[in-house]
């Protein structure tokens, strides 16, 4: 249906394009179920399982012992704002793989967070650097409403796949839905092909 | 499954505007009617639709908005559009639309900002500004299917012609005696004002848990992030329940 009277206003221009349905946010908006939770690096854990069984958790300490990995990239929300040409730090789910001795886990995986948030990815999607653990943004750590002090960052998926307060990966044979899932929103999320609700 | 309508495909519809409302000076109420009843699907109130403009030339714009209107209201929504600076879509509703235009629009979304009378205990709402909008929608229903919860909205907004509602939400507390109202003006007050005039705080959120008698199950607080932030940050200080407080926050 055309809007005769809309012409929009495309302000600011894309530096690359953004997915279809998207605008472009300077700001950096929040948008989370409940409130903060409060979680401290000084008892912060995160753990792998595959197949139901433990395979490897770091402390804050030992995450930041890890390898890093920089990423540059731009974010997409299901709400309809992307940001481009963000910056951060952290660990890929490739390294914390290889630091537990296991090999690329297949099928798919739930994220489990801090607060009880959940979300559900392809394995696929978390591996060969497409998925890492951040707790920079932009030279700064990573602010608590954002996520902080780690989240998990899968920037080719609509960001609530990038599970904030993030506790938890569990490797599944059988894909199931998350917390946004289960209301609806899509298995997958690729923006690009504008998968936002169950059926797009 | 909260909607009941995730396992089927959210097709994009077309409503027509029935009524368009200034309710403050920032924000319009638009009265959406679907071709017949049955167009317009169940939702529950908290829940919002998704509403897409599109230009001559292809291009496209979305943007989504709170349901404010009881689920009980047969065939039309009432969707609550603030005027943003520089919003493409909210500027369009402004200055464009009118009585009879058609709408593009798909929903009802979203599932866990939501309230419906099948919740009998105490519940506390609380909304910063434009955040009212879904909460509306849960004190309509509140007060449209009788429900006895005990129920207490406290409204932060910056001065009287911010009040959103007001008329309705003055209404709904003094004809029920399971609603109570706290509307704190924090930027300007009027000298006959006998409400609050400061941020919500710990004080207040105090007061308004002790004239609400229980600790509520379940808090809703909508508005602006650091208005959310703040108060999650005191809900969580006075001894609710982490997965009692749910959230809806707006702006970057």
């Amino acid at each position: 249906m055309i809007n005769n009277r809309f012409f929009g206003r495309r302000r600011p221009e894309p530096t690359r394009p953004i997915p279809p349905g998207q605008y472009l946010e300077d700001g950096f908006p929040v948008l989370s179920a409940g409130p903060t939770p409060r979680v401290d690096t000084a008892t912060w854990e995160f753990s792998i399982e595959i197949g139901g069984e433990a395979v490897g958790s770091w402390s804050w300490d030992a995450l930041n012992a890890l390898h890093q990995t920089d990423l540059h990239t731009d974010l997409h929300c299901v709400t309809k704002w992307s940001k481009q040409d963000t910056d951060w730090r952290g660990v890929t789910i490739d390294t914390l793989l290889e630091d537990a001795g296991v090999a690329k886990p297949t099928g798919f995986v739930m994220a489990t967070c801090d607060g009880g948030y959940t979300t559900n990815v392809p394995a696929a999607d978390v591996v060969d650097g497409k998925g890492l653990l951040v707790h920079t943004y932009d030279g700064e750590p990573l602010a608590p409403e954002h996520g902080g002090p780690v989240r998990l960052l899968i920037p080719h998926l609509y960001l609530w796949k990038s599970a904030k307060w993030i506790r938890s990966l569990q490797f599944m044979d059988n894909d199931a839905p998350g917390f946004w899932e289960r209301y609806g929103y899509h298995m997958y999320g690729d923006p690009w092909r504008e998968q936002r609700y169950t059926g797009d | 499954m909260a909607t009941g309508e995730s396992d089927s495909k959210l097709d994009w519809q077309i409503a027509t505007v029935t009524a368009v409302h200034d309710e403050s000076p920032r924000v319009k109420l638009f009265t959406l009617k679907f071709p017949e009843a049955a167009a317009k699907r169940g939702f529950f109130a908290g829940q919002y639709y998704d509403i897409r403009l599109t230009a001559p030339d292809g291009y496209q714009a979305q943007r989504s908005y709170s349901i404010t209107s009881s689920p009980d209201e047969s065939d039309v929504i009432e969707l609550a559009i603030e005027l943003i600076e520089d919003g493409e879509v909210s500027s369009y509703f402004h200055e464009v639309v009118e009585t009879g235009d058609p709408i593009e629009l798909r929903g009802p979304i979203g599932g866990h900002f939501t309230w419906f009378p099948m919740l009998k205990r105490p519940v506390l709402f609380i909304a910063g500004g434009s955040g009212i909008a879904p909460i509306m929608s849960m004190l309509r229903h509140h007060r449209s299917s009788n429900s006895t919860a005990p129920a207490l909205l406290m409204f932060s907004v910056r001065t009287e012609e911010d009040i959103l509602f007001r008329e309705d939400l003055e209404k709904m507390s003094e004809g029920d005696d399971s609603f109570d109202l706290m509307i704190t003006l924090t930027r300007e007050a009027p000298k006959n004002w006998h409400g609050e005039t400061r941020r919500i705080d710990q004080n207040m959120i105090d007061t308004a848990l002790q004239t609400l008698g229980e600790t509520p199950d379940r808090a809703y607080i909508c508005g602006g992030t650091g208005f959310v932030e703040a108060i999650g940050n005191h809900l969580l200080d006075s001894g609710m329940g982490y997965d009692a407080i749910r959230t809806e926050r707006f702006g970057p």
